[in-house]
């Protein structure tokens, strides 16, 4: 096999983020996702080119969306011969595209990629409940009219009733708010810290809103032009008068502050080789240089549903030759406030780097003044596979500013997986 | 969780159904309350022979300010209601000295008061002198196993073995045994061996002592972790995140710290090492967080199987080795195990539980002889039908039977399993070590 090229973050889109059932309430992943997609091809002048390939997902999605993103790519700009697959790794789906875009890249299979994600939780598949659909499906396999009638006589109140999809673990019936509580408590995250955060990503997102860092990273959609979910004017004191709306009694500490709101959005990266975009007048922001997953058993293992990516980093920095603190700025998907804490305390502790992860010593501790610099889920909202695509964006770009160095993405998702990679430049 | 038919039978209409039906009438036993004197009434003193186990009983009752009498003859004739009988048959040196326990009980025994105790005291069987010895010893069980189910209103029987040489370990034991904290325990056996004369005083006998209890945020763990600090214990408390409300409660009211894990993560054992270390080393374990996950074996999930053996056995066993092996576990430290009856008898639906609570004692058995070197003390309890909120998950018919099928004829408290792991935890108890005592009311299961 030849040697691995290397694979360029060249520029990145998406539209603001939107909080649950209000602006975007009546657009569908698939207009979302074309947004964010035609405004990238706009500005970097990609209109009727054939790219590589288009790969991004939705976490939830209608049935009838199953080829999604190659219906979206022959609605865009692009030149219809571009091949498009959908994909779906819960919160990581977004980041997990770029990397699988990054591969075929990197082995010169194709030269240029655009990877995303969309999701919104307004316009959520409802379905039918299992009863009704088998009902349904009698329905259309009886032959006369006699027979169909037959089966409509079967129908009863409750199987109208529709199945609408939870945030939730099929196989502990626990969402995640309630996973991610339990993990605060095992690693006594405090109420303040997590508020202290949440502050800070809010003040971050609109400190880069007013220099004019988000200008050629976002779109407007549907007259909205910043994240709705910002609060520029929050506080620690206001933040700490909110009510936990995750565990209950004395000891719970997250609220609807610390946590990611619902939110419906869309974000896509365009990837590709050095000459590629060297040719098209194109600059590369950064490298897409490493990349792992991992996976928890927070079932039956008594681990964190979301401390996969704990696990992750420090598998991906072994590989990398690198430390934890070789970083010159850290991009830690905010799911929960919590979530962020606990792995920053995970890595720092030594029985969980011993026993848990097999390491000598703990990774050690982050200068936190370089942690989500730009604000992140918190403040920006969480449509969840594509905050893959605006923290890459996000994060080319902050190192494309700051005329080079490394940064650190780290992502958790359902079902106990992490999704985590290294931008440089 | 209130045992409603032994409230019905303290109501008059429930009195006449008890007496003409000839139902169970279980008698409301006593606990211990701050003030409490060891035994509120006079004690009967026997003896085969004078012995130094004797002089050392006899020293405690004076001790305790208990009024005694040494002779059983003229109890029998006068009004004296006795709250104790104690015998002495460490003289019995072969069989023909049977017959003085006979002699001494027979006339008295209907005179022992409401929640009496009757506690034989005999020399341990292996460690007789001759093989007569060891014959009379060992009959001696037989004699307080079947008493227990012949005394009533809410008396207990008990036998104490006491090692050649221990006579002055006596003391924490026999205290328990007549206080009212024993109020659960009946047909037991338990073992004292020689150990160093230690320990803080009945006042505060866990004063600067530090005690883990997992499992502490509700039912028999909290009860523990409350009777702990209520002896001068500095708690430090384990449960599920799920429960760390509960925890916080419990924990507040005591003083305690709390630590939120799960017992059978990879990495509870060094936790846990890491948060006694930091107070200073753990003088208490008890290992009481524990689950059931009832099914015939032919209908057995292996999750069921695998979550009671992790949390029920191979939790205690790891988190002991780590503690021994971290030093976190300080010497003349003490470890409990909470066992069941179950894993005595076994029962239809747990094999699972049964093995990990008979694992337990098997830990206990095989860690006591290890641990002598450093004055670590290992013991289980083996509670019987506690009424908890794993008990009241029992369908009714099974939790009714449960409740009676005991000599007194009732459920146990949270607190009965409590105070007994006090005595084993107690540094005065330094000669108890690898005994599983049933805290059953003398369950007729695991006899
Ligand atoms: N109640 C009875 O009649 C009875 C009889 C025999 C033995 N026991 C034993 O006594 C002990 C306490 O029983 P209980 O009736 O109080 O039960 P319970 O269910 O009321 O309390 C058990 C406690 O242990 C905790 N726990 C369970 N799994 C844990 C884990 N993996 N990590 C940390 N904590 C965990 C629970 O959260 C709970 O707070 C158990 O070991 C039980 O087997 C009880």
């Amino acid at each position: 096999m030849t040697e691995t090229r290397k694979v360029a973050v060249v520029a990145g889109n998406r539209i603001p983020f939107a909080r649950q059932d209000t602006t975007y309430r009546h657009a569908s992943n698939s207009d979302m996702l074309t947004a964010a997609l035609n405004g990238l091809v706009d500005r970097t002048g990609l209109g009727g080119q054939e790219l590589g390939e288009v790969v991004a997902g939705a976490v939830l999605k209608h049935a009838r969306d199953w080829n999604m993103v190659r219906e979206v790519v022959l609605g865009s700009k692009l030149a219809a011969t571009t091949p498009a697959y959908d994909i779906q790794q819960a919160c990581g789906t977004g980041l997990e595209a770029a990397i699988l875009v990054g591969n075929k890249i990197a082995l010169g299979q194709i030269e240029a990629g655009i990877a995303g994600g969309v999701d919104t939780a307004s316009d959520a598949p409802v379905a039918v409940n299992d009863d009704l659909r088998n009902i349904l499906l009698d329905l259309n396999r009886a032959k006369s009219l006699q027979d169909r009638l037959k089966v409509l006589t079967r129908v009863r109140p409750k199987a109208i009733i529709p199945e609408i999809p939870r945030n939730a673990e099929p196989r502990t019936r626990k969402s995640m708010g309630e996973h991610a509580a339990l993990t605060a408590l095992e690693w006594g995250i405090t109420r303040e810290a997590q508020d202290e955060l949440a502050y800070r990503s809010h003040m971050n997102l609109a400190a880069a809103y007013d220099r004019g860092f988000q200008d050629d990273l976002i779109t407007p959609y549907l007259g909205l032009e910043k994240d709705q979910n910002l609060r520029p004017d929050t506080t620690v004191e206001k933040l700490a008068k909110l009510k936990p709306v995750f565990g209950k009694g004395e000891t719970a500490t997250m609220t609807a502050g610390n946590s990611t709101p619902l939110t419906d959005g869309a974000s896509m990266v365009l990837l590709s080789t050095d000459e590629w975009a060297a040719e098209r007048g194109l600059r590369p922001l950064a490298y897409l240089t490493h990349s792992q997953t991992a996976a928890v058993d927070y079932v039956k293992g008594a681990e964190g549903l979301l401390m996969a990516p704990a696990y992750a980093v420090p598998r991906m920095l072994a590989r990398a030759g690198l430390t934890l603190q070789d970083f010159d700025y850290y991009e830690i998907h905010e799911a929960f406030a919590s979530q962020v804490l606990a792995t920053l305390k995970a890595w720092e502790d030594p029985i969980f780097c011993k026993e848990r992860l097999g390491l000598d010593a703990p990774l050690g501790e982050i200068d936190r003044s370089k942690l989500n610099v730009n604000g992140s889920s918190l403040a920006a909202g969480h449509p969840f596979a594509a905050t893959g695509g605006r923290i890459v964006a996000a994060l080319a770009k902050q190192l494309d500013e700051n005329g080079g160095g490394r940064g650190l993405i780290s992502i958790c998702a359902a079902g106990g997986q992490g999704v985590v990679a290294i931008l440089e430049k | 969780m209130t045992d409603r038919y032994q409230t019905f039978t303290r109501t008059p209409l429930g009195r006449t159904l008890v007496k003409n039906l000839g139902l169970p009438d279980p008698t409301p036993l006593p606990r211990w309350t701050e003030g409490s004197s060891v035994i509120d009434g006079p004690v009967v003193f026997g003896a085969i022979s004078e012995t130094d186990t004797g002089k050392a009983i006899q020293a405690l009752l004076r001790d305790i300010g208990a009024t005694f009498s040494t002779a059983a003859e003229g109890v029998a004739s006068s009004e004296l209601r006795p709250k104790a009988l104690v015998f002495d048959a460490t003289g019995a040196t072969s069989t023909a000295d049977l017959t003085s326990l006979q002699r001494f009980f027979s006339p008295v025994i209907r005179q022992l008061g409401t929640a009496g105790r009757v506690i034989v005291v005999g020399r341990t069987p292996e460690l007789s002198a001759a093989p007569e010895q060891q014959v009379a010893q060992r009959a001696l069980e037989g004699f307080t196993r079947s008493l227990g189910k012949e005394v009533k209103r809410g008396a207990t029987v008990n036998l104490v073995y006491v090692a050649p040489d221990a006579h002055d370990q006596l003391d924490s034991t026999l205290r328990f045994f007549l206080s009212p904290k024993s109020a659960y325990v009946s047909g037991q056996v338990a073992r004292i061996g020689a150990g160093p004369l230690v320990g803080n005083g009945p006042a505060a006998p866990l004063a600067d002592k530090v005690a883990l209890v997992t499992g502490a945020a509700r039912g028999i763990g909290a009860a523990i972790a409350k009777t702990l600090a209520r002896d001068g214990a500095t708690v430090l408390g384990v449960d599920v995140p799920q429960n760390a409300n509960d925890l916080r409660k419990v924990m507040s009211s005591i003083g305690g710290s709390e630590l939120l894990l799960d017992v059978t993560s990879i990495d509870a054992p060094q936790r846990i090492a890491a948060a006694g270390a930091e107070l200073g080393g753990l003088d208490i374990v008890v290992h009481n967080a524990g689950i059931t996950r009832d099914k015939r074996l032919a209908n057995m999930r292996t999750d069921a199987w695998d979550a009671v053996l992790d949390v029920n056995l191979r939790a205690p066993e790891r988190i002991t080795a780590q503690l021994l092996e971290s030093g976190a576990l300080n010497d003349g430290g003490s470890v409990v195990g909470v066992a069941s009856i179950a894993g005595i008898a076994g029962n239809n639906g747990q094999t699972n539980y049964a093995t990990s609570k008979a694992g337990v004692i098997g830990l206990v058995q095989s860690l006591a002889p290890r641990l002598g070197d450093r004055q670590i003390r290992i013991n289980a309890v083996a509670p019987g039908f506690i009424e908890t909120e794993m008990t009241a998950r029992v369908p009714f018919a099974i939790r009714e039977v449960g409740r009676r099928i005991n000599s007194l004829q009732q459920g146990g408290l949270p607190v009965d399993v409590a105070e007994t792991i006090a005595w084993f935890a107690d540094p005065a108890s330094a000669g108890v070590t690898g005994n599983v005592v049933r805290v059953c009311g003398q369950s007729v299961l695991g006899a």
